[in-house]
């Protein structure tokens, strides 16, 4: 009979652990089960991406709707092109949307926003967007404040 | 001088041969066929031993670990303005490092030391003989389901330990302290990635519970069998794992999270 | 050795060395079956390393120790494993598992090496407990029972497979004399009964020559007297004599080498 109140709390054990797992699965990394891995890829060009990393989100309107996938250097333009992978299921961006590189309070980290623009047709996978804006560098925007401050 | 140098080889060789003799026990308590006598009652024992009876240790540690986590954090990170933040900083540095690392040294002291002053007290006694005179070979009847719980709890002790550690700095963080629960847990789930650091942190624990199982197995087994043998095996598992976890640690880390 | 001319167990030129030291040095000495053996010496001579080594659990440097035809040091881990079944071994702790019952302990072997259905198992070990006294203690922890009933156990437990041959390592030491007297006569009697091998290891004379049919004496690694108890009394040997009545200064000298007394004393005093 000891035997069984051991198996039992050794049960418990397991299935503690087992539910310690999903907790760190679906409620503290947030993964979830829909849908992972389904989207389509959209291309963007930028001047400078500022602190834009792969896995930064990308979102409209202050909502998430998918995130960098990949970041290189466009040998040709020398620019920084940005691959996203924006959700299925937003399927309604216009070809005329703008991309911006924001930047979530003073310090926080930067993400990718877009604006939809006014066209019927929508981004498809592969498409590009054209309208682009690069990452406000603090250092910059303080090197031209000074710099506009002496030529006056 | 030269005495000291002679020393030192001395104890080179002597240790490289406990490691060789290590090496081997794990293969013959792993690769021996199972035991004739029913392997599961005794592993289901031994994880009680183990691993139920570890499970307090770690959920106190983890609950206190993750409040003093959370208080720390909202106290640094309330300067920059970015106390949201907080629950990314208490999860990360759980899942990633705390978690593992501490549950696998209270492990070493609470479940490791007992392990090996058993083994080292059945071998003292006699039992590890009588278990071969009755034609039961010991590493597969005492080793082999002692080194397997141990395997297989910590793992789970880890994940726990992660749950509970959120969960405390949660506490502090919003019920206490007043952070907006929604940032909270927000910030959190998007800093926090399944792959990359959940299962990177349970591989770690599952190699740390190899690396500690088999010290106190193999020190308990390979101890002088007098009372101050056992209690020099029983220091030597605790500072041994100790400072194997630490290490591994460092090397793991920089293998998953470095850029190497 | 010709009126016991059958023998079980034969050690021929047996040389044992731990580390430097010699144990045994080119010892030879024969066991003949289903008589009780008794191997003797002074503390240190490496009598429970001769079981040890007769188990197989210990390997000799050199000779042979021949189970009827079967040389232990050569056989392999397997091999070996079935030899043991035919050796029990009551060890000088008992060295009962301490995580089982009593009955477990008893059960143990015979669950292990057959397939003997529960209830076959419960009767055999009911009948071992019986023989040994203890069929009331079935159901006790091994941490519950005295010195002398854990030895009990421990015998019941050695004798649970019916073992052609049954070592006793330091059967009487520790034990309050009740606790001795049941011994040697549980020993003496399993023997008879049972019909297997003893061999006995001991320091203790009275009891152990009270029960034996055969005796050897060790000492510094060599058998220094052998035969039966009578004999043995009669042995013109100064070693053998020291040892057989107690003396406490002769051979082996009362005192470990050291310098001289009155030479060390007057060193300290410069």
């Amino acid at each position: 009979m000891r035997m069984r109140t051991m198996e039992i709390s050794v049960g418990f054990l397991m299935l503690a652990g087992f539910l310690a797992l999903v907790v760190l699965a679906l409620n503290i990394s947030g993964l979830s089960l829909a849908g992972q891995g389904g989207g389509y890829k959209v291309y963007a060009r930028f001047e400078n991406i500022g602190g834009l990393t792969v896995r930064s989100k990308v979102s409209m309107s202050g909502v998430q709707i998918g995130e960098v996938t990949n970041i290189r250097i466009d040998t040709d333009l020398l620019m920084a092109e940005v691959e996203m992978t924006i959700r299925d299921d937003v399927d309604y961006l216009s070809t005329d949307s703008s991309a911006q590189i924001l930047t979530s309070g003073l310090l926080g980290e930067q993400y990718i926003g877009i604006t939809p623009g006014a066209e019927d047709e929508t981004l498809q996978d592969g498409d590009r967007i054209r309208d682009t804006q690069s990452a406000l560098v603090l250092e910059e925007l303080v090197g031209k404040f000074l710099f506009n401050k002496v030529s006056e | 001088m030269l005495d000291w140098i002679q020393s030192l080889g001395h104890t080179g060789l002597s240790r490289l041969a406990a490691f060789g003799r290590a090496g081997q026990l794990l293969v013959q308590a792993l690769v021996a066929k199972p035991a004739p006598v029913m392997m599961f009652p005794l592993l289901v024992k031994q994880l009680y031993f183990v691993g139920v009876l570890s499970l307090i240790i770690i959920v106190v540690s983890g609950a206190f670990i993750g409040m003093v986590l959370g208080l720390q954090g909202y106290t640094i990170l309330v300067d920059y303005g970015s106390e949201q933040a907080v629950g990314q900083m208490v999860a990360l540095s759980l899942v990633r490092e705390l978690a593992p690392v501490v549950t696998a040294l209270l492990f070493a002291g609470r479940a490791g030391s007992a392990l090996t002053a058993e083994i080292g007290l059945m071998k003292a006694t006699e039992q590890l003989a009588s278990f071969e005179m009755i034609g039961v070979d010991p590493l597969r009847r005492i080793i082999a389901p002692r080194f397997w719980a141990g395997f297989i709890s910590m793992p789970i002790l880890t994940v726990i330990f992660s749950v509970v550690g959120v969960w405390g700095g949660a506490i502090v963080a919003v019920e206490w302290l007043g952070i907006y629960d929604g940032s909270f847990w927000a910030n959190m789930q998007q800093a926090v990635d399944f792959r990359e650091d959940v299962l990177n942190g349970v591989i770690k624990s599952i190699v740390f519970g190899f690396v500690v199982t088999w010290i106190a197995v193999f020190e308990g087994y390979d101890c002088v069998p007098t009372s101050e043998g056992i209690s020099q095996a029983t220091t030597r598992t605790v500072v041994f794992s100790s400072l194997a976890v630490l290490g591994l640690d460092f090397i793991l880390t920089a293998l998953m999270f470095g850029e190497l | 050795m010709d009126s016991l001319s059958d023998t079980i167990i034969d050690i021929r030129g047996l040389t044992f060395r731990r580390g430097s030291r010699t144990i045994f040095d080119d010892i030879s000495l024969q066991v003949p079956r289903g008589k009780v053996t008794a191997i003797m010496g002074p503390s240190g001579t490496g009598k429970t390393t001769l079981l040890k080594l007769i188990g197989g659990q210990l390997k000799p440097d050199a000779g042979q120790i021949l189970l009827d035809n079967d040389n232990i040091p050569t056989l392999s881990r397997s091999e070996l494993f079935i030899a043991r079944e035919r050796m029990g071994m009551l060890f000088q702790s008992g060295a009962l598992f301490t995580d089982m019952t009593v009955f477990e302990n008893v059960a143990y072997p015979i669950r292990v090496h057959t397939d003997l259905a529960d209830d076959m198992i419960r009767d055999i070990v009911l009948m071992k407990l019986q023989a040994v006294g203890l069929r009331g203690a079935a159901a006790l922890m091994p941490s519950e029972l005295s010195g002398g009933m854990a030895r009990r156990v421990a015998l019941a437990r050695a004798i649970a497979l019916d073992p052609d041959i049954v070592m006793y390592d330091e059967p009487f030491t520790g034990q309050d004399p009740i606790a001795m007297g049941v011994l040697v006569n549980l020993i003496r009697r399993l023997n008879q009964a049972l019909g297997h091998t003893s061999i006995i290891v001991s320091h203790d004379i009275t009891e152990t020559l009270g029960i034996a049919d055969y005796v050897y004496v060790i000492a510094d690694g060599r058998v220094i007297a052998q035969g039966t108890p009578q004999e043995l009394a009669d042995v013109d040997s100064d070693k053998v004599r020291q040892f057989m009545q107690g003396l406490p200064d002769g051979p082996v000298p009362f005192h470990y080498p050291a310098a001289d007394y009155l030479q060390e004393l007057l060193k300290e005093a410069q």
